[in-house]
């Protein structure tokens, strides 16, 4: 179950040393810090790795020196980003075409389509189990009809009303932060 | 966040896959790693020889010393090490 707190109060958790608060900010911007690698800077997977690690060490180390526990989305965004410019400038001095891809990754339209990206997934997570658990199968885990039948116990001829619904569902949700103005990093 | 119709929701939940499940679990094993951690450094203070041999290969001086060179000890130490 994901956890309910703000970033702000999840940070302060693992302040005071709550293990279950760091599992949980870990299980928060994993997919976050990820996307950054891989996607956004094409990262190959052992260097995606040495980052992701990296990251989440640095950040447990540093937590207490971060000024506004609330920002802490903004910070690991852009520790992942400098961390992987270090790995590919690193790359960039052994081959030259390195360079070229420097200057392509990072891109700032990757990087806001993945803070968009993940706004849905908090927005997502305050969804219904069955909503989350599906929208989530589908498109983020990318399993079949039949796989997400086989493990939702549903009949496969639901399962495509059942997305279309949950993402009216969704967007419904999504409007309705917007319109009372709720920052998307605060829970 | 720019107006969304289904399809826009739909990429932008496909564009967050989860990270690896051990990664995950490796960075969430961070504060059980402290204890440990805290030996270690404690000990690369007071012991040179044991220090020298870190700095040169990490992962090969934790497992000869009965460590488990796990990749969230690994990664703090190197962080550790690099900030000295």
């Amino acid at each position: 179950m994901a956890s309910t707190l703000s970033d702000g109060e999840l940070v302060a958790r693992c302040r005071s040393g709550d293990q279950q608060a760091w599992a949980d900010l870990v299980e928060r911007f994993s997919r976050y810090v990820y996307a950054i690698s891989v996607q956004a800077f094409r990262l190959s997977e052992a260097d995606a790795e040495d980052v992701f690690q990296e990251v989440f060490a640095r950040a447990y180390e540093h937590l207490d020196g971060l000024r506004d526990d609330a920002a802490v989305r903004p910070w690991l965004g852009q520790l992942t980003r400098r961390l992987c410019i270090d790995r590919l400038r690193s790359a960039a001095r052994e081959r030259p075409a390195g360079e070229e891809e420097l200057e392509r990754a990072g891109s700032d339209e990757t990087m806001t389509m993945l803070e968009e990206a993940l706004t849905v997934h908090e927005a997502l997570a305050e969804t219904p189990e069955h909503c989350r658990e599906i929208l989530d199968r589908f498109f983020a885990r990318d399993e079949s009809y039949r796989t997400i039948g086989d493990a939702l116990e549903l009949p496969a001829g639901t399962i495509a009303s059942r997305i279309s619904r949950c993402l009216a569902r969704l967007r419904e949700l999504l409007e309705g932060r917007t319109e009372t103005g709720r920052p998307s990093s605060s829970r | 966040m720019t107006a969304l119709d289904e399809e826009r929701l739909a990429r932008l939940i496909r564009a967050l896959p989860p990270a690896p499940e051990a990664w995950v679990r490796a960075a969430q094993a961070l504060p059980l790693a402290r204890v440990e951690l805290d030996q270690i450094v404690a000990r690369a203070e007071a012991d040179a020889e044991f220090r020298a041999r870190l700095v040169a290969d990490l992962e090969a001086a934790l497992a000869a010393d009965g460590y488990e060179p796990t990749p969230a000890l690994v990664h703090i130490l190197r962080v550790r090490f690099k900030s000295k």
